[in-house]
C-alpha cells in the first residue's frame, strides 16, 4: 500500500509516542500509518459512515463527530498536534476550527487546497465561472468547500490571530515541491502542508 | 438436514456452574453458595484468546443465540448479531453469555430456595450491584478457563457490566463493547425505575417480596412495570409508525374499561406477556443495579479519574432516538474514556426504533458492530 504523498511529508513532523488528534481522519489511513510507524496514540473525527468504517477495520480510534458542531469536548492542551488534511476549506467557520485546533493540541497540521493557483486564476479569468477540475469536482452549489482560500489569505488570518507558521510545504496535486512553485507559491502551488503554533 | 438457518448457532443447551465459595457483595451481604446459568456458542481455541462474554440487560438472560428446542418459536435474544458470520462470529469467537446472579432464568434468584431456611430467598435476596454482578462472572471466567476476555459486549444494562469489566478487571479484557448504554443513570431514569418499583410494590399480591409464600404472584404490578418500560424503550417515532392514534374500534366508546387505541392494546400485551415470564423481586434488583451504577461516584464525580486503570480499547455505540440513554449519555462517557487517555471509538448510529435498536439488526450497525469484532485478533 502507498502512502498519499501528504501523508508521507507530515508523518515527517510527528514526535514518536504523541498524542494526536486528525479531524476529518477519512478512512484512518494515517493514524494507521503513525500509530504502526511512530507509535502515537491517535484519534480521528470523521462523520461519513462508510469512512468510519473503514477506520475500526484498521483497528484506528475514530469518533463520530461533526467538525461543525465544535470541538467544545475536548480540553485545552489535550493533544501533541491535531491535524487537518483537506477540509479547512469545508468547515463552517474556519477560523474557529483552527483556533480550537491551537486550544486542544500544541501545534495544528493543515493542508487545503490553494485558489489563487494559476489554473484557477485562468479558468475564473478566461471563462468567468467558477473553476471546476478533476481535482476540484464540484460546481458552485454542491460542492462541500465552501471556504475556498489562497495562501496569502490563510497567511494573513494567522499574522491577524498570531498564530505562528512553524512550516510550510507547497506542493503541486501529486504533491511534489518544485523550484518555482516555491519561488511563486500562491500562484504556483496548488496545495499547501502547513504547521502552525500559538 | 438442519432446519436452522445457515448464520443460526443452532440448537444450544444451557449448562450450568454451582459456586461454594463466599461472593462477598457491595451490600455488606455475601452469597455463600449460588449456581450460574450460561450458554456458549462457538469453540475456546487452543490458547484461550478468543472468549467473548456477553451481559445482558435488564430483562434479559443467557439464552442469547440458537434455540433451545427444534420448533421453538422465537432465537435467542441477541440472535441478529451472534452466529456464524454475524457481528459475533461464533467461526472466531467463542462466546459465553450468562443468566445474571439475581436473575429469573436458572440463575440463584430471589426465587430460588435458600439453604439456610429450605424456603425461597423472595424479599431476602441480597440487593446486588455491577460490580458484583461482574465479580461473579469472573469467577465463571476462572471456572471455564479464561483468564483474559478477547471482547466483553453489552447494551443498555449490559454495557454498563461491559465497563465495569474493563474497570475492575483491566488485566481480564482486551476490547470494551458498551452499546446504548450511560455511565450512569439521570434523575429521569431514576425516577422511571422507581414508578416500575412502587407499581410492583404497591400491589396487593406483592406481600412485601414473600408472594411466593402466599401461592401468588404480583402479576399486575409487574404488568403495570413492564409497561412504564416498555415506553422508555421505543422512540416517539417507532410508536407514532407502529401505532399513531389507530383505533382497535370503529366508534368511541366513552369509558375507560375499553381498549380503544392500538397502542393500549399494544402495551397491556406486552406488559401481560411479561407478567407471566419475569419475577417481580428480580426486576426490583434490576432496577436498583442500575440506579445504584456510578463508577464516577467513586471518585468525586470524576468519571475520567475513575476510568483510569482501564487497558481495554473500547468502543461505544449510540443510536440517535434513543431516549432512555441518549446519544449525549454516551458521548458523557466517550469524552471520559478521551480525557482519561484511553483508546475509544464512538458510533451515533442513525435509527428510528430508539432504545430497542440495539437488539435490531440495523445495517449500518451490524457492519460497524462486526468490523470492530473482525479486528480483534484471536491468534
Amino acid at each position: 500500500m502507498t502512502m498519499r504523498a501528504d501523508l508521507e511529508i507530515i508523518q515527517e513532523w510527528i514526535k514518536p509516542g504523541s498524542r494526536l488528534l486528525d479531524l476529518g481522519c477519512g478512512d484512518g489511513e494515517l493514524l494507521r500509518y503513525l500509530s504502526d510507524h511512530r507509535k502515537v496514540t491517535g484519534y480521528g473525527l470523521e462523520i461519513d459512515p462508510e469512512k468510519i468504517n473503514a477506520c475500526i477495520e484498521r483497528g484506528v480510534n475514530v469518533i463520530e463527530q461533526n467538525l461543525d458542531a465544535g470541538l467544545s469536548n475536548f480540553g485545552d492542551n489535550t493533544f501533541d498536534s491535531v491535524l487537518m488534511t483537506q477540509a479547512l476549506q469545508a468547515v463552517h467557520y474556519p477560523d474557529q476550527v483552527l483556533e480550537e485546533m491551537l486550544r486542544i493540541g500544541r501545534e495544528a497540521i493543515l493542508t487545503f487546497p490553494n485558489f489563487a493557483h494559476w489554473r484557477c486564476r485562468l479558468y475564473l479569468g478566461t471563462k468567468g465561472r467558477m473553476p471546476v477540475s478533476e481535482f476540484m469536482p464540484y460546481t458552485w452549489y454542491n460542492t462541500p468547500n465552501i471556504h475556498f482560500c489562497t495562501f496569502k489569505d490563510f497567511e494573513e488570518l494567522c499574522r491577524e490571530r498570531s498564530i505562528r507558521i512553524l512550516d510550510r510545504l507547497v506542493v503541486d496535486q501529486s504533491h511534489q515541491s518544485t523550484w518555482l512553485s516555491g519561488l511563486w507559491p500562491n500562484l504556483l502551488g496548488e496545495i499547501a502542508i502547513y504547521r502552525v503554533t500559538r | 438436514m438442519s432446519r436452522f438457518p445457515a448464520d443460526s448457532v443452532g440448537l444450544v443447551t444451557p449448562q450450568r456452574q454451582a459456586f461454594s465459595e463466599p461472593l462477598q457483595l457491595a451490600c455488606g451481604k455475601a452469597l455463600n453458595q449460588f449456581e450460574l446459568v450460561y450458554e456458549t456458542y462457538g469453540e475456546l481455541n487452543a490458547n484461550h484468546s478468543n472468549a467473548v462474554l456477553i451481559c445482558h440487560a435488564l430483562s434479559g438472560h443467557h439464552h442469547a443465540a440458537g434455540f433451545h428446542k427444534v420448533d421453538e418459536r422465537k432465537p435467542g435474544w441477541w440472535d441478529a448479531c451472534i452466529g456464524p458470520g454475524k457481528a459475533i462470529d461464533t467461526n472466531r469467537f467463542f462466546v459465553v453469555s450468562l443468566n445474571n446472579l439475581g436473575g429469573c432464568h436458572g440463575s440463584t434468584g430471589p426465587s430460588s430456595i435458600d439453604p439456610a431456611t429450605g424456603k425461597s430467598y423472595g424479599a431476602h435476596f441480597p440487593v446486588l450491584t455491577v460490580e458484583d454482578w461482574v465479580h461473579s462472572q469472573a469467577l465463571l471466567a476462572d471456572r471455564l478457563g479464561i483468564a483474559c476476555w478477547a471482547a466483553v459486549v453489552g447494551g443498555s444494562l449490559g454495557g454498563m457490566q461491559a465497563l465495569q469489566w474493563a474497570i475492575s478487571y483491566p488485566d481480564r479484557i482486551r476490547h470494551c463493547l458498551a452499546i446504548a448504554t450511560a455511565p450512569k443513570l439521570s434523575a429521569q431514569n431514576i425516577a422511571f425505575n422507581e414508578v416500575a418499583r412502587q407499581a410492583i410494590i404497591n400491589d396487593p399480591d406483592f406481600h412485601n417480596g414473600d408472594y411466593a409464600a402466599f401461592g401468588v404472584i404480583p402479576k399486575r404490578g409487574l404488568m403495570l412495570a413492564r409497561m412504564v418500560g416498555h415506553i422508555t424503550y421505543l422512540s416517539d417515532d417507532s410508536m407514532g409508525e407502529k401505532f399513531g392514534r389507530e383505533l382497535r374500534t370503529d366508534v368511541l366508546n366513552y369509558d375507560f374499561t375499553s381498549v380503544e387505541f392500538q397502542v393500549e392494546s399494544y402495551l397491556r400485551y406486552q406488559g401481560q406477556e411479561f407478567s407471566e415470564r419475569f419475577d417481580a423481586n428480580t426486576y426490583l434488583l434490576m432496577t436498583k443495579a442500575l440506579d445504584y451504577f456510578d463508577p464516577a461516584g467513586a471518585h468525586s464525580g470524576n468519571l475520567a479519574s475513575s476510568l483510569e486503570g482501564i487497558k481495554a480499547r473500547c468502543m461505544v455505540m449510540s443510536f440517535t432516538t434513543d431516549w432512555r440513554f441518549s446519544p449525549a449519555r454516551s458521548r458523557e462517557l466517550v469524552d471520559a474514556l478521551f480525557a482519561a487517555g484511553k483508546q475509544v471509538s464512538y458510533l451515533e448510529i442513525e435509527a428510528a426504533q430508539g432504545h430497542d435498536a440495539f437488539l435490531l439488526p440495523i445495517p449500518r450497525y451490524v457492519q460497524a458492530f462486526k468490523a470492530y469484532m473482525n479486528q480483534i485478533e484471536v491468534a
